[in-house]
């Protein structure tokens, strides 16, 4: 029981970070039809940023809030010096480019870093376990993770459908041309819009780093999953993606963490810890299959053309 | 047309240099650059046989280094099993990957656009999973092939210049057929289809049939170049099918030109030229390749095919 409960906190934990991931990479293509392979190069800045700041002053908070600031100006910067030129381009080019700047931010973090990863440690005030239930503890950080994720998803309701900045990003996303031409300054909203999803990548890279280490390179595996997510929800809709990301989260933290077991009842002992870890990586792509051969689009097709 | 262009005289210089290179090895003793150019021509050959889904048939895939990884697993888990013929260990890494493809090919090609893209490379990035968790054929760390195919004296796979010149023939053969491919009713259809399926549809094709079957033979192709890349290794490990490798591929298609018969076989060479001249210079040489390819991206459309058919116009 206790075990369950825990791997469903961190089924949901992890979904809630993929989330955050996925949210950029969707926003941005929604929007401004841009791939984005980079973006897991900003997840990987993040963290590195994170872990830089919060070793100068001393406090995780402080280092954590100068990373996402940075991250938000990195993405910025990239936007306005190289990918905006790639807006109504091919798809295809959109990869290969933002797959030259994957490279070069590896490279980056190599020289300035080193190749050795860096490690972010935690306050002591999040280290505590906290009673969730009779008798059952959780992480403090796991559960601020969650807590901070589902805060960022409701801020990013609220402010896609509820602001005008929102508004204009819908219109923007809906008709480009039309919304120019009524005088809005286009061209500042995608950098904001690509700075947001930079930030919240970082996000999810800095909150991820406490529990992996920050090495290079680490922002490649977890783009796959977000990539997973955002095709099983449906590429542009953010709802899709929030859906998808738990979906995914649960499956995957569930799945390793009790396909063994079940398999060992079938199969014999040796023949099932053989193909039990292959079958739980793999778990996610089947449901991507499944889910592709029944929805075409995705779960949640954001209503486009 | 004119009987002389500079896209065909850069070409064919190419071809004899690729075809002469052992002799220049061997009077100048460089020994390395056999190494160097054999690897240059498998990837040549997975690059030309990625083209022939991407540049003819407009399907975007970004999952082509798995089969690499499949060709050379089959070699090498035969090899550890015992089987160590060429004849049935080539011919098994082509048809594991045709069975890949059929199946991946059937799911992807259900979506177009940026959802085949992510597609492909998350069943590319499964089949590395997959890689990670044999065990018994080393998991992570990856398989040694300790005994290269034997063809039973036909040729002999260890020495350097035999092994060269089978990948190139093996080159020449897949382009030779590519280009039967792409000028047979098949081939049109499948070019069609990429110009416009709706229409192709309309007129009564049946467009997923063409598409799959073009995108099979274009793993078995590159699963071709799996098996021989395993022999050239003598080692295979879950790192060859790592979705970067799909991106060098795609690269390699896109920097020599995307859609012509030579082009992949050109951005291969001048990639990993490129990729070997750089790492001399500096440790770091991903710092400059990155911006590079993103500047080859915003102004050279067309790859370098499309560079020298401008040069011939100008």
């Amino acid at each position: 029981m206790l075990l369950v409960v825990e791997q469903f906190l961190n089924g949901l934990q992890f979904g809630m970070l993929l989330f955050l991931l996925a949210a950029g990479l969707t926003l941005v293509f929604g929007i401004m039809d841009l791939v984005n392979l980079a973006h897991g190069s900003l997840y990987m800045m993040g963290a590195y940023f994170a872990a830089t700041f919060a070793a100068w002053t001393g406090s995780f908070l402080l280092g954590a809030l100068l990373a996402l600031g940075a991250t938000l100006v990195l993405g910025i910067v990239l936007e306005m010096s190289a990918l905006r030129h790639l807006y109504g381009r091919d798809h295809l080019d959109h990869v290969l480019a933002t797959f030259g700047l994957i490279l070069f931010f590896n490279e980056a973090v190599r020289l300035i870093w080193g190749p050795a990863g860096l490690a972010l440690p935690l306050p002591a005030w999040l280290t505590v376990p906290v009673p969730i239930l009779p008798g059952i503890h959780y992480p403090a950080y796991r559960l601020a993770i969650i807590v901070v994720a589902l805060l960022v998803a409701l801020l990013l309701y609220l402010g896609v459908m509820r602001t005008r900045i929102g508004m204009l990003i819908r219109a923007g996303a809906s008709n480009r041309e039309m919304i120019g031409a009524l005088g809005i300054n286009i061209k500042l909203l995608y950098t904001l819009v690509f700075g947001l999803g930079a930030a919240l990548a970082g996000l999810a890279g800095m909150m991820q780093a406490p529990i992996l280490t920050v090495q290079i390179g680490m922002g490649e595996n977890i783009l796959i999953l977000a990539f997973v997510i955002i095709v099983i929800g449906g590429i542009g809709s953010i709802r899709g993606a929030f859906l998808a990301a738990i979906f995914v989260g649960m499956i995957d933290t569930l799945g390793r963490a009790f396909l063994p077991n079940l398999l060992r009842q079938v199969l014999s002992g040796a023949a099932a810890s053989t193909a039990a870890p292959a079958l739980s990586s793999m778990l996610i792509y089947l449901l991507m299959a499944i889910v592709l051969v029944v929805r075409p689009e995705g779960l949640f097709p954001a209503n486009r053309r | 047309m004119k009987a002389f262009s500079v896209s065909k005289a850069v070409t064919a210089l190419m071809l004899v240099g690729l075809v002469l290179l052992p002799l220049y090895s061997y009077l100048s003793g460089n020994i390395f650059i056999m190494t160097l150019f054999t690897r240059i021509v498998i990837l040549a050959l997975a690059a030309a046989s990625l083209n022939l889904i991407m540049g003819f048939g407009g399907m975007m895939s970004f999952g082509h280094a798995a089969y690499l990884g499949i060709g050379g697993y089959a070699v090498g888990m035969l090899a550890q099993e015992g089987v160590g013929s060429g004849f049935i260990q080539f011919p098994v890494a082509i048809a594991a990957s045709a069975i890949y493809a059929l199946v991946i090919g059937a799911l992807s090609l259900r979506t177009r656009g940026v959802y085949f893209i992510m597609i492909t490379l998350a069943f590319a990035q499964m089949a590395y999973y997959v890689a990670s968790g044999l065990a018994r054929y080393g998991g992570d760390d990856g398989l040694t092939v300790y005994k290269r195919s034997d063809f039973s004296g036909l040729i002999n796979l260890s020495n350097r210049t035999q092994f060269y010149y089978l990948c190139l023939t093996c080159l020449f053969a897949v382009i030779f057929l590519i280009w039967r491919i792409v000028n047979s009713r098949f081939g049109l259809v499948v070019q069609g289809l990429r110009s416009n399926e709706q229409r192709m549809q309309a007129i009564g094709f049946p467009a997923k049939r063409y598409q799959l079957v073009c995108f099979v033979i274009s793993g078995m192709m590159c699963g071709l170049a799996g098996a021989l890349l395993a022999n050239n290794t003598d080692f295979v490990s879950p790192a060859v099918m790592y979705w970067t490798r799909s991106g060098d591929l795609m690269v390699m298609v896109i920097l020599g030109g995307m859609g012509t018969l030579f082009g992949p076989v050109m951005g291969a060479v001048v990639y990993l030229l490129l990729e070997e001249f750089l790492s001399q210079i500096t440790e770091y040489w991903a710092l400059i390749m990155g911006p590079l390819l993103l500047l080859i991206v915003l102004f050279g459309r067309g790859g370098i095919m499309g560079l020298l058919g401008r040069l011939n116009r100008g």
